[in-house]
């Protein structure tokens, strides 16, 4: 008998399978395309929130809390827990899982660990590829953790349909907030700890601060002033408040705004993978990596060598475009 | 990029307490350039097995200080096998008498290490083994 092909193992929601489609994904493995083609275009149906913030704030207890409520309802929930690669070594420790323990056996949640591995923002596209391939597996809702609040996290997160930042008390006040740009990220504000003191004056910062946000002159041009939701993961007080936020975005969101989004999304996802496998192709396979520091080494000015490797192709481009008019 | 890592998951079943050892290994492993998935204490080897299926894991490190390793250390093996999960590099450490290892490794894992053995050794078995498999091999699947 043949063996059945990853995509039908897939498709029986082999977890093995889809473990092995985004190891392919975050390896930038041929394969990964070729499967996704195999399976066809398929309807969008997953639910994709993503989970920011700072460092212990509470993220991965929050997504094992959001898992266990959503699997109440029945669904089925695709986790996937992006944690920063060392900059020296290249190596990970990915902890997420730690929170998530209760869910590790359950049939109708996967988890998944990722590191974000180089700096060329590779991980924003492996990010939606493995969300991808969860969708493909066919779960209903996926969750995104990625820590921080940077551009770079943003990123990552910004390939979800719903973002949820979570912050606590001691991790910052409203002005802070303001000025890490996270009221611009966050369609719901999540203060977690509220077991804690100093969450509800935090609440209220944000609060404040998203008011501010919405009648000054940075108006939110979609209408959509994230609320400010108050729970507890760590005791899983006011986890369905947290749902319950994420079902509005997801009800304001339906329709022409979100083909709009996710039509962005994809264009994005588009770009980076083109520039991903342009960057491979250039500093890799065509040794420019070799050409550009033999170039400085001669004592050419950083300019003189970007102007000499860039017009080495677009110059030919030129060329090409010549002939084929 | 096209550039694979050696992902390793590093768990600690039963019931002992301690995982300050799984813990600094987890460390060094990073520190030479792995994917290290850890887990936390008190694995069950149905756990352990799911987790390495659904992290696509090419190495799995026990750590067992209780004493139980000659029972769990072949039910985690088991559990991997049945979700299929067969060629993934097996390696334990705790206190482990020298006749145990033996068996051990006679049933499937790779390299037991006892007490006393320096990380920087368990980190060099793991990338000697790894990058002579994918020599082999190649480095995808
Ligand atoms: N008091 C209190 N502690 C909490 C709560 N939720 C999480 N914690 C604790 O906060 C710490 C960090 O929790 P995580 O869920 O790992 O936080 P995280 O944001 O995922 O952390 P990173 O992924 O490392 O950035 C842990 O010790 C949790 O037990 C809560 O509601 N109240
Ligand atoms: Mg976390």
């Amino acid at each position: 008998m043949a063996q059945p092909s990853l995509s039908q193992r897939l498709v029986q929601g082999e977890k093995a399978a889809l473990a092995r489609l985004i190891s392919w994904a975050e390896n930038g493995d041929a394969r990964f395309a070729e499967t996704l083609r195999e399976l066809g275009p398929r309807a969008s149906k997953s639910w994709r929130t993503g989970i920011t913030g700072p460092p212990g704030a509470g993220k991965s207890t929050l997504v094992n809390e959001l898992a266990r409520e959503l699997r109440t309802h029945a669904r089925t929930v695709g986790i996937l827990a992006v944690d920063p690669s060392s900059p020296f070594s290249g190596g990970a420790l990915l902890g997420d899982r730690i929170r998530m323990e209760e869910r590790t056996v359950d049939p109708g949640v996967f988890i998944r660990s990722m590191a974000s591995r180089g700096a060329h923002g590779g991980i924003a596209r492996a990010a939606v590829d493995a969300c991808d391939a969860i969708e493909a597996a066919g779960y209903d809702e996926i969750l995104l953790e990625t820590v921080g609040v940077g551009q770079a996290e943003y990123d990552v997160v910004s390939a979800a349909d719903t973002v949820l930042v979570v912050l606590c008390p001691g991790a910052g006040d409203g002005i802070q907030a303001m000025k890490a740009g996270i009221l611009e990220v966050a369609d719901v504000l999540v203060v977690n700890k509220a077991d804690l003191a100093g969450a509800d004056r935090l609440a209220t910062d944000l609060e404040e601060a998203v008011h501010i946000r919405a009648t000054g002159g940075a108006r939110d041009p979609q209408g959509w002033a994230a609320p400010v939701v108050t729970c507890s993961a760590g005791t899983g007080k006011d986890i369905d408040e947290v749902l319950r936020q994420i079902e509005k975005h997801r009800s304001w969101l339906a329709g022409e705004r979100l083909e709009r989004a996710r039509r962005e999304k994809r264009l994005r996802h588009v770009r980076r993978t083109v520039e991903e496998q342009l960057a491979q192709e250039l500093w890799e396979r065509r040794g420019w990596n070799e050409k550009a520091s033999a170039l400085l080494e001669s004592g050419r000015a950083p300019y003189d060598v970007v102007e000499t490797l860039v017009s080495s192709i677009l110059g030919a481009a030129k060329r090409d475009g010549v002939k084929s008019a | 990029m096209s550039t694979r890592k050696i992902r390793v998951l590093i768990a600690k079943p039963g019931l002992d307490g301690h995982d300050r050892g799984a813990k600094t290994v987890a460390s060094v492993l990073r520190d030479h350039g792995m994917e290290v998935i850890y887990t936390g204490l008190h694995q069950t080897p149905e756990m352990i097995a799911e987790t390495a299926v659904q992290e696509d894991v090419d190495v799995v490190g026990l750590s067992i200080l209780s004493g139980a390793h000659m029972s769990l250390f072949p039910r985690v093996r088991a559990e991997l096998e049945k979700r299929g999960l067969t060629d993934a590099l097996l390696v334990g450490g705790g206190i482990i008498p020298d006749e145990d290892a033996k068996k051990l490794e006679s049933e499937g894992y790779a390299k037991l290490f006892g007490p006393g053995t320096h990380t920087e050794e368990i980190a060099k078995y793991i990338e000697t083994t790894m990058n002579a498999r994918w020599a082999k091999q190649g480095a995808s699947r």
